[in-house]
Order: C-alpha cells, then sequence, then structure tokens
C-alpha cells in the first residue's frame, strides 16, 4: 500500500480531534469516578444554591438576549426611522466591550460611592433609597446588554434570507402584521433565535468574572473558588462538570429549539418591504435603538475614555503610562498570537485534510475538532490542567523536570485551552475560504506531482491567504479580550491586561482600569467594525431597494 | 446487446492500460469492468452520456480516486491493482481540468513549471509554451487571459512534466461553440506534435468523432464499443451507440445472407444472417422523391440551416428521418417515395 500520505492526513485530523476532545472528555467522566470530601462538603453547603443561581441566570439572560436581539433585529429589519440604517450596524457595536468591562463600568457608575448615587444623595439627602446594584437583576442585565448582539446578528441574517413571498402569503391570508410575524417569520427564524440562544446560553455559562463583580455565585465561580483557592483540580474538575451538564442541556434545548422542519426558503430575491415609520412611533423607535446602544456602548465608552484621561492626567508628571500597562500588554499580545498562529496551523491542516485525505471521516472529524466552541470556558480549562496534569507525571515518569511545571509554569495551558476555545473560529474562516478554492485545484497540483505537503504551501496556502487573515484577527482579538480561562490558566505571576482589569475592578479601581479596559474594547472593535459592518450592511441593502 | 467491438490493440506496447477497473460509489457501479489499451501517441475520446462514468474513469487513471477492482498500468508502470495505489503525484499522468484549474495566484511561467523539478525549470517552459503558441504571455496571470489562451495554458502545463499520459476531461466545454472545433483543432495538434499519448472525455459526439484517432463509447459504467470514428460511426456494435452518435432510424426487415428485406425493398448489410433483424438507417443515407402515388408522407420538417430534416410515415406506419438539402425543402403532407442512398453494407441488429 502506498497510501500512506493519506492515511496521515487523516491521522492529523483525528489528531486535532483528540487535542480538542480529550480535555472535555475528562471533564466529563469525572462524573463516573468516586466523589471527593471537597466535593460532598460543597454539595452539603453552597453547591445548591450556585446551581439554582446559574440556572435562574442562564433563563433569565436568554430571555432578555431574545427579546433584546430578536426584537432589535425586527425593528431595524422591517421598518423604516431615522437612523435606521446606521442602527442596522451600528447595534453590533457592543460586541466589542466584553460583560467585565461593561460590568465594571456600570458597578463604578452605580455604586455607592460612584457619581449617580453621589448625585442623588446631593440632590435628596444621604438617605436616599438606590437599589443594591451588586446584585442577581443586575448582573442579568449587564449580561444581556453585553451578548444580545449574537442574536441579534443571527436574527438579522434570518430576516434578511427570508423572501417576501411567505409573509405576503401571510398577510393574503388574513393575518395581520404582527399574526403573519408570528406565524411565519418567527417561525421561519426558530433555528437562528435557537443557536443565539445557545451562543448567549455558554457565555453566561463561560463568565465567572462578571458575575462575581455583582456577588452572583454561580456553578462557574465555584470551579474557580475551588480551583484558584485551593488548588483542588480534582474537585473542580467534578463541579467544572457539573458546568458541562449545564451545557448539554443548553445544547439539546437547542436542537429540540430548531424543530424538524424545513427552514431553507428557494430562490425569491425579493425581500419584505420595510414598513415606514412616522411621527412619534418613528421616534420611539429611534428613541429605543439609542437607548440601547448608549447604554451597551456609548455610556461605558465614554466613561472608560474618561477614567483613562483622569488616570494620564494625574500621572503625567511620573512619565505618564503606567510601566505595566506596556508589559501586560505584550503579554496579552503575545498569547493571543501564539493561540491565533496555532489556531490558523491547525485549521488550515484541518480544512486541507479535508480535500487531501479525503472522505466523510475526514469530515466528521473536523466537526469534531470545533466543538470547543460550544463547551464553556471553565470545562475547557479545568480539561486541559487535567490533560496538563497527566503529561507532568509523565515528565516525571521519565526522569524529566515534571513536577507540576507544565501546569502552573508555562504558557503551555493556556495557549493549548485557547486553541480548543477558538479552533471553531479559524476552521469556519479558512474552510469558507478553501471552499471557494475548486477542487480541481488540488487535483491538478496533484497529478502535477506535487505531494499533499506541497499542495498546502504551493495551493492552499497561498489561496486561502484572506480565510487565514480573518481567522488571525479573530482569534487574537478573542483571545486578547478573554478573561474566564485565562484567570484559570495563568502561569504563576503571569499579568495580562483582562487580568489586569479584573483585578482593579475587584479592587474598585475604577480609573486605574480605564486605559487596560479601553485597550481592549478599541482592539475588539477591529473585526466588529472591519467584517460585521461589511456582513450586515449588505443584505440590510439589497432588503431595502 | 453490449457487443463489445475492441479494435485491434495498438502494435507497440500500450502507454495506458485498464484491465476490468471496477469503482462504486454508494452502490451505482460508476466504473463497472473498464478495459481499455491506449498505444503510443495515439489520442482516444472517451464519449458517452453525462454519469455513465467517463470523467470517473480519468479520475481513476489520474489516482484521484481509488479503484474497488482491477488494474491499471501507466507508462509501463501498474499504478493501481490489488493492494497497490499509487498517489497521484507519483503516476505521471498529466491532466487538463475540465475547468482548466490554472492557479490563480501563480503567472503563466509559474502555472507551467509548477510540475517541474525546481532549478530545471526556464528551458522547458518556454519549449512547451511555444508548442501551444504562447510564447509571450509567461509573465501575465490566468485572469489576464482569453478562454481560448487558458486552455492552452492547461495543456502546457499538463505536457511540460511530460507525462506517460494526457488526459483532458472535457476540456472544451467551457468554450463558446465558435472558438471549441479551432481550439480543438490546436489542442490535437499540440499534442500530436509533442507525440503525447492521450485520452480525453467528452459528452460531444462530433467531438470524439472528429478529434479521436479511437473512439470508445462509453454507457452506465462499460465501454460499449471502441474503434474507429469510421467504425463506431457505421459499424455500431448496439443500438445505444447507433443512436447516441448520430441520429438514427432502424428499419425492421428479414435478414436472408448479406441482404435484408425491408419496406424500402431489399439493402445489403454488414453481417450476414437469417431471421428478423433490424438495419440502421442515418438521416443522410434516405432520400425521398415527391411523388403522387408515393406510399409514405412527410409529416413534418425541421429546419437546420444548411440542410432540412425530414420525418416520414412509412407505409407499413414505421417512421424514418431524411436530411436533405435546404434547397429542396418537401411541405409537411407532401407524399413520397423513400429510397435508401447507401454506397456500404449497413449495420444490422437482431430482432
Amino acid at each position: 500500500m502506498r497510501q500512506d500520505g493519506r492515511r496521515g492526513w487523516r491521522l492529523v485530523v483525528a489528531g486535532v480531534a483528540a487535542l480538542v476532545v480529550v480535555p472535555v472528555g475528562l471533564v466529563a467522566t469525572s462524573i463516573l469516578t468516586p466523589s471527593t470530601g471537597v466535593w460532598a462538603f460543597l454539595w452539603r453547603t453552597t453547591l445548591p444554591g450556585q446551581v439554582l443561581t446559574t440556572l435562574v441566570l442562564l433563563v433569565c439572560v436568554v430571555a432578555c438576549t431574545l427579546l433584546l436581539g430578536a426584537g432589535l433585529a425586527w425593528l431595524v429589519g422591517r421598518y423604516r426611522f431615522p437612523g435606521q440604517r446606521w442602527f442596522s450596524w451600528l447595534l453590533v457595536l457592543p460586541l466589542a466591550v466584553p460583560a467585565y468591562v461593561l460590568g465594571f463600568v456600570y458597578l463604578g457608575l452605580l455604586d455607592h460611592p460612584g457619581p449617580v448615587q453621589t448625585a442623588l444623595r446631593g440632590w435628596f439627602g444621604v438617605d436616599v433609597w438606590f437599589p443594591e446594584v451588586r446584585s442577581l437583576p443586575v448582573a442579568i442585565a449587564v449580561l444581556s446588554l453585553a451578548s444580545y448582539p449574537y442574536v441579534y446578528l443571527l436574527t438579522r441574517a434570518a430576516l434578511t434570507e427570508q423572501t417576501a413571498a411567505t409573509y405576503e402569503a401571510a398577510r393574503v391570508l388574513g393575518h395581520g402584521p404582527l399574526r403573519a410575524a408570528r406565524r411565519v417569520v418567527l417561525p421561519l427564524a426558530r433555528p437562528s433565535l435557537a443557536a443565539g440562544a445557545a451562543l448567549v446560553a455558554m457565555e453566561t455559562l463561560t463568565d465567572f468574572p462578571t458575575v462575581q463583580y455583582f456577588n452572583v455565585q454561580t456553578v462557574s465561580v465555584a470551579v474557580y473558588q475551588v480551583w484558584n483557592g485551593m488548588y483542588d483540580r480534582v474537585a473542580a474538575t467534578e463541579i467544572a462538570s457539573l458546568v458541562l451538564m449545564f451545557a448539554i442541556v443548553v445544547i439539546a434545548l437547542e436542537r429540540v429549539g430548531r424543530g424538524r422542519a424545513r427552514f431553507h426558503q428557494t430562490g425569491g430575491a425579493r425581500h419584505v418591504e420595510p414598513v415606514r415609520l412616522t411621527g412619534r412611533r418613528a421616534w420611539a423607535a429611534t428613541a429605543g435603538c439609542s437607548a440601547v446602544l448608549g447604554v451597551a456602548f456609548v455610556v461605558p465608552v465614554v466613561q472608560l475614555v474618561a477614567w483613562s484621561t483622569t488616570t494620564a492626567l494625574r500621572t503625567s508628571g511620573s512619565g505618564g503610562l503606567d510601566a505595566r500597562y506596556l508589559s501586560y500588554l505584550v503579554n496579552s499580545l503575545t498569547v493571543a498570537a501564539l493561540a491565533a498562529l496555532g489556531c490558523a496551523t491547525l485549521a488550515v491542516l484541518v480544512a486541507s485534510a479535508g480535500r487531501l485525505g479525503g472522505g466523510a471521516a475526514s469530515r466528521r472529524l473536523a466537526r469534531l475538532a470545533t466543538v470547543g466552541y460550544a463547551v464553556p470556558g471553565p470545562v475547557v480549562a479545568i480539561g486541559v490542567l487535567a490533560v496538563l496534569a497527566g503529561a507532568d507525571r509523565l515528565l516525571d515518569a521519565v526522569g524529566l523536570p515534571g513536577g507540576g511545571v507544565l501546569v502552573t509554569g508555562t504558557l503551555v495551558g493556556l495557549v493549548y485551552a485557547y486553541v480548543v476555545r477558538f479552533l471553531a473560529l479559524a476552521y469556519n474562516s479558512v474552510d469558507a475560504s478553501l471552499d471557494k478554492v475548486a477542487p480541481s485545484m488540488t487535483d491538478a497540483a496533484l497529478t502535477l506531482g506535487a505531494p499533499p505537503r506541497q499542495v498546502v504551501r504551493r495551493v492552499h496556502l497561498p489561496l486561502v491567504r484572506s480565510g487565514v487573515g480573518v481567522a488571525l484577527v479573530l482569534v487574537t482579538v478573542d483571545a486578547l479580550k478573554e478573561l474566564p480561562v485565562v484567570l484559570l490558566l495563568r502561569p504563576f505571576g503571569f499579568e495580562t491586561l483582562a487580568i489586569w482589569v479584573n483585578q482593579l475592578a475587584t479592587e474598585s479601581r475604577w480609573e486605574l482600569a480605564g486605559l487596560p479596559a479601553l485597550t481592549i474594547v478599541a482592539v475588539a472593535l477591529v473585526p466588529v467594525v472591519v467584517l460585521f459592518r461589511r456582513t450586515l450592511h449588505e443584505p440590510a441593502d439589497s432588503g431595502l431597494r | 446487446m453490449t457487443a463489445v467491438t475492441t479494435a485491434a490493440p495498438p502494435a507497440a506496447a500500450p502507454v495506458l492500460m485498464l484491465r476490468d477497473v471496477r469503482k462504486r460509489f454508494d452502490g451505482v457501479r460508476a466504473l463497472d469492468g473498464v478495459s481499455l489499451e491506449v498505444g503510443a501517441g495515439e489520442l482516444v475520446a472517451v464519449v458517452g452520456p453525462s454519469g455513465c462514468g467517463k470523467s470517473t474513469m480519468l479520475r481513476a487513471v489520474a489516482g484521484l480516486l481509488t479503484v474497488d477492482g482491477g488494474q491499471i498500468a501507466a507508462g509501463g508502470h501498474e499504478v493501481a491493482g490489488p493492494g497497490l495505489n499509487v498517489p497521484p503525484e507519483r503516476r505521471a499522468v498529466g491532466v487538463v481540468f475540465q475547468d482548466l484549474a490554472l492557479f490563480p495566484h501563480l503567472d503563466v511561467a509559474a502555472n507551467v513549471s509548477f510540475g517541474l523539478r525546481r532549478g530545471r525549470g526556464q528551458g522547458r517552459v518556454a519549449e512547451v509554451l511555444a508548442l501551444v503558441g504562447l510564447d509571450g504571455v509567461s509573465a501575465r496571470y490566468p485572469h489576464e487571459l482569453s478562454g481560448g489562451e487558458q486552455q492552452r495554458v492547461a495543456l502546457a502545463r499538463a505536457l511540460a512534466p511530460r507525462p506517460a499520459v494526457v488526459l483532458l476531461d472535457e476540456p472544451f466545454s467551457h468554450l463558446d461553440r465558435n472558438l471549441r472545433t479551432t481550439v480543438r483543432e490546436q489542442t490535437v495538434q499540440v499534442l500530436r506534435a509533442a507525440g503525447a499519448t492521450g485520452v480525453f472525455v467528452t459528452h460531444d459526439q462530433e467531438e470524439a468523432l472528429a478529434a479521436g484517432d479511437r473512439v470508445a463509447v462509453m454507457r452506465a459504467g462499460r465501454l460499449e464499443q471502441v474503434g474507429s470514428a469510421e467504425a463506431v460511426f457505421h459499424r455500431p456494435g448496439s443500438t445505444f451507440v447507433a443512436t447516441f452518435l448520430g441520429e438514427a432510424d432502424f428499419l425492421p426487415g428479414r435478414r436472408c445472407g448479406s441482404l435484408a428485406d425491408t419496406v424500402l425493398g431489399p439493402l445489403p448489410v454488414t453481417e450476414p444472417g437469417s431471421g428478423p433483424c433490424q438495419v440502421m438507417l442515418r438521416p443522410h443515407e434516405v432520400g425521398l422523391e415527391p411523388a403522387a402515388d408515393g406510399d409514405a408522407v412527410v409529416t413534418r420538417t425541421e429546419f437546420r440551416g444548411a440542410s432540412v430534416l425530414h420525418h416520414v410515415l412509412l407505409a407499413d406506419g414505421g417512421t424514418l428521418r431524411a436530411l436533405l438539402p435546404h434547397t429542396a425543402p418537401l411541405a409537411p403532407g407532401t407524399r413520397v417515395a423513400v429510397l435508401a442512398l447507401v454506397e456500404h453494407p449497413l449495420a444490422v441488429f437482431a430482432g
């Protein structure tokens, strides 16, 4: 047999899939192992409450994002009002503000010493009533404002795909606009809504730093506390498996929510004619969009700018920038770049293997290799810890200096976890790019005598350059603003901008956190503006014509 | 019915040999025991309706898919067989793809030298570009060339590494009709000049008959007949081959020795025999004479430019088609006498 080359490619994909699946699998199988004392203790004390809180948080955040995201998408997609074209893509901007940044900005603004309450006290006396800021409802509001764009984007896309025919059919069959929306448009958008809701739920499960600002105790917080406080990996793994169970339920619900019906619509480039709103209703629409945009994006950015300037002015005498800023920025960029390179390399390999190794097996493995995005960050992080602990033991066994070096001493774990988490992002953009390269291109290179490795280097790589570029940008940005995983997996003493922001926020030093947080938002804006503006604008325009 | 009349294999040892090659896709037999030999410098046209497996056959030869059974040898080396499957990059088989598959990120010279070893490129690139008549364009990119020029670059690229066999997969289908004939002639000339051994696949009968030294007619994963253009056209081995390669009607008759007795009188046939038979008549072999007492009648006509196709209802209820010069069309309803204009024995099928 001289088919080795092809089998080699299948092995590459299988290896990448294993890389992704093993950590998650280790967390999952920990359910089967006997419980530890810590677990038993937690289960008697705090865990049941945390499970309940997680449930409430998930349900409320998903409900709010569905209302907010789908509502705004409907408003912007089906009506015309002043500023509608602008809002169509501006409403995506909050995607650039991580929840933990939004969270601490509102803590700084609304908490007792903050400007809002201070002003209120000035006007109404020191006894003025104000709702508790560090509470579950505020956490729900912050997480919803930070993650509604996922639902918004997916619903927007679903609405633009829908052709006018079905909606008009419902109208001539005697349904009013709202009833037609409920009976035709909404069911057709259901898969997108389900996907959006699942995405939001995963983000919510991942995000323990933000809820911690608001004293909300979820199971993900428990994972962090057990690992960070006790360094009890086994107990942390057991709690992480609880998080994983939540995730599995979410995925199952998403499948159910997607339903069995077919949602593809054939042909019909014509879209539903948007309804022009007039008078008070038009201004109400504009005001509604402005309010969401203001609260979720403008206010936090302005506040961050204000805090940054205050800090800059105060430190201008002593040389301006905080010295830590640059070194943490370099750390952030280093990790993000390593993750991006890792993801892009694996993405090119896996996508190419789909071609060169051929067969359905490769494609199934590729899908397996990209499940990481659907696994909450703490699960990935704890799973990676388990893998590294095993590797450490292996190093010890062969007499190399192990002793937990991999677990706590290097960036290996962090980069590994990011690759697991973000490989899907990279793979999707590279694969979409490769899809546009005709299969005959690969065949041509092979028949001209280029072995598969050369085909990748000389043909695939140059032709998917744009996809690789997008993959690099997306992963870099996501890794740079990511907080939960880096909190769990950073090597001892290793600080990034996100960690610094989190630390300053926990210490209520809002002003100092301004500049690093603003940096993160600025970086995160790049893909939002460049990618989503384009993808949103084109269909929106054709919808108006 | 699948009478395979394999023409005499070429005198020299075959450069390409397929023996009983099989390939299934999801239970469908895409290649159902294909055997073919192609001699050095020969150009074989594989023709058949879409989905008959002709492109699958090319991909099997190129190594772009793994066969389920049978043997393939190219350039004197076995490349596929029991337990053997040489990957495409080591088969010395050149391919001109249907969509040409020129690398868009490389200029013409880099495209052509893609299959050449490093450092040995320039001389050979100039040589093959001269061969296809594209001397001045080596620094241009594929999208800057016309369709015909792109076609020639693809051919040059396939020929550059001096493959044992060149395969061409529907190489002219993307060109518009006017250009197609010209490019086809140029391609055949280039292949001849290069002394290349080639197999090209097409669904266009005219193309196959015009360009191939031999024509292989394929149907449902099997080669129904392989032979010279004249042989397959005039002496088709099956009614499928007869109708696929051109319009053909079948007159029922009774064979008696080398003559068949039909409604048009006794006609010479290719294969002597006895008993009921079907005699093949192509429209250009049928003449019509207007005759008030004729026992056939023109039912309708189809304008074909230089000629007009007449549909004729015969006395016995059968139909025939006759191709007449456009100068003498007969109106539908005209009574005619039908005659067979034959200078050679006609193909005949039992039944």
